[in-house]
């Protein structure tokens, strides 16, 4: 098919419309789960159809996008939301998070600082921070109403009970602006720090569940915790192995079946970024670096 | 005979005052016309057999369910409060601090996906704890307060027998000292010699904490055992109240007498 055969990034006016809606509701109420008429996109749920929304709904043609999954630009998931872009809205697209204007992203906020005039989008499967101890949804509703939390702590006291620290490692609750409990989605709790005081505007996605919350720029988001379990930022206790940075968040690549593997940046940008730049992990390639500088 | 002496304190107003509450089911009495003041400290049983009205009466008590007509005042920390006219938000708030509800069935009152320790901590963290160590110190005291071994702290309710489960409610709801206690049958269900020592434990904690309670029951000896005064329900209305021993030995109205005899007969 050709970009004629849609409207401009796939949705009608009429629905990019309701959907700005929302989220201008969200902006206005940061971490407030606002209800949405999520409508069928041509891929299934769990493809980040929330997400996908939140973003055509607000593309316009002189945007840059930019899709990450797990941080890599290059999966299939983010292949396939980048080219349904390019296909149904023609927008110029990047890799460079510095460059994007728009970013969608499942499970990962980028190293590199995001700027003011940025979006950053999540895809969102499970937007209920409440909903594995209180699955009654009209009791959950009543509880953010009422800012009665008790019930997030529990979970985290099962952790320590259980493991002997907090053990949630992705999804990690956290409290915005002293008012709202939420779901950062499944975002490792490394990058909770990242959601806080951020020049850019945040935006989350939920298709099958149909909402949509917000974080305005420079949002003050407290990721919940007990005074004698305080909230660490955990990772990997390794350096990239490409690029050698100790403060980014790392996968561990199996190289072999002999047990081999190493530790590299989950960020695909950032750690190109930084082996452009000279930077040089224990297993990275010099001349590469040298030749990607030049 | 007492059920046991207590030193009430001597108060100067009720804790708890309910006057002229009606609820109706369309055409159908729920209850009709109730009225009683509770004191500090004072145990009140409500008896009658079910379709009674017992029931529907502790739902508009505990805020439940909106009563038709009637004001259920409690002493809050400001004051004397209508419950019922006061906004959902702090009548919500009084359920987790000032009031608890035993409910009959232990699942109602459990999270049964949380361990024994997270079930007696909720109420802490619902109003404000945050130090995991003293909220584990905490629900280690009820759970040994109410006879549940320490290394079941976290075993989740469902390992637990009925009447371990039934305790673990009790411990859940006054781990944080509320002044007011709703229990709805808190020993039906369970086989009788563990009713005999759940009585044994709510009598001692009773008398420990010097507890307000309102249990309804249609087993008189509950509330020969705990109730400072009771009254007795029928088709909705209250046909007779007084001190637990009078009304027990020497009833006045028909149906209790027919209640007493029948329990006799057991
Ligand atoms: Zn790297």
């Amino acid at each position: 098919m050709t970009a004629q055969d849609y409207n401009f990034a796939y949705l009608d006016e009429q629905t990019k419309r309701m959907i700005r809606r929302a989220i201008l509701k969200g902006v206005a109420v940061p971490g407030y789960q606002v209800p949405f008429a999520s409508r069928e996109m041509p891929m299934p749920y769990g493809w980040g159809t929330g997400g996908v929304q939140v973003t055509a709904a607000c593309l316009t043609p002189d945007d840059t996008l930019k899709v990450i999954d797990q941080g890599a630009d290059d999966t299939t998931n983010a292949v396939s939301i980048r080219k349904f872009f390019q296909r149904t809205a023609a927008v110029a697209v990047t890799e460079a998070t510095a460059e994007a204007t728009i970013i969608q992203t499942r499970h990962r906020i980028p190293e590199a600082a995001l700027t003011e005039g940025q979006i950053l989008v999540y895809q969102v499967p499970i937007p209920e921070p409440l909903r594995f101890l209180e699955p009654r949804e009209t009791e959950t509703r009543k509880m953010h109403e009422l800012e009665e939390y008790g019930l997030m702590h529990v979970k985290l006291y099962e952790d320590i009970a259980r493991h002997g620290h907090i053990a949630t490692a992705y999804a990690y609750p956290v409290k915005v602006e002293g008012r709202y409990v939420m779901d950062p989605s499944p975002i490792p709790r490394f990058d909770n720090p990242k959601l806080s005081d951020c020049p850019a505007i945040q935006l989350f996605g939920a298709g099958r569940e149909q909402r949509i919350y917000a974080l305005p720029p420079y949002t003050r988001v407290v990721s919940l915790d007990f005074e004698d379990h305080p909230f660490e930022a955990s990772k990997a206790p390794h350096d990239c192995d490409l690029c050698g940075a100790s403060d980014s968040y790392l996968d561990e690549v199996i190289t072999d079946d002999e047990g081999g593997r190493m530790f590299v940046c989950s960020d695909t940008d950032f750690c190109r970024g930084r082996v452009a730049a000279g930077h040089i992990g224990r297993l990275g390639a010099p001349d590469l670096a040298q030749e990607a500088a030049e | 005979m007492t059920a046991f002496d207590r030193k009430l304190p001597s108060p100067d107003r009720p804790l708890f005052q309910v006057q002229g509450l009606s609820k109706y089911y369309g055409s159908r009495i729920g209850c009709a016309d109730v009225s009683f003041d509770l004191y500090p400290g004072e145990v009140l049983g409500i008896v009658g057999e079910s379709g009674s009205g017992k029931s529907t009466l502790l739902s508009c008590l505990a805020g439940h369910m909106a009563p038709d007509t009637g004001r259920v005042i409690f002493d809050t920390a400001e004051g004397p409060r209508d419950t019922v006219t006061m906004g959902e938000a702090e009548r919500r708030r009084l359920a987790r601090t000032d009031w608890a509800y035993v409910h009959q069935n232990p699942r109602d009152g459990l999270r049964m996906g949380v361990s024994a320790g997270g079930n007696v901590g909720e109420r802490l963290m619902a109003v404000g704890a945050r130090h995991y160590g003293n909220i584990r110190d905490k629900a280690n005291d009820w759970l040994g307060r109410v006879e549940i071994a320490a290394d079941r702290i976290d075993d989740r309710p469902r390992a637990f027998s009925g009447g371990m489960q039934q305790r673990l409610q009790i411990a859940r709801n006054l781990v944080t000292g509320p002044r007011l206690v709703f229990m709805d049958e808190p020993t039906g269900g369970l086989d009788v010699s563990v009713q005999a020592r759940l009585l044994d434990l709510l009598r001692g904690l009773v008398r420990e904490m010097g507890l307000s309670a309102i249990i309804v029951t249609h087993d008189l000896a509950v509330v020969r055992l705990l109730a400072d005064r009771l009254m007795v329900m029928k088709g909705g209305h209250v046909v007779e109240q007084g001190l637990t021993d009078q009304v027990l030995d020497d009833p006045q109205h028909a149906y209790t007498q027919l209640l007493v005899s029948s329990v006799l007969q057991v």
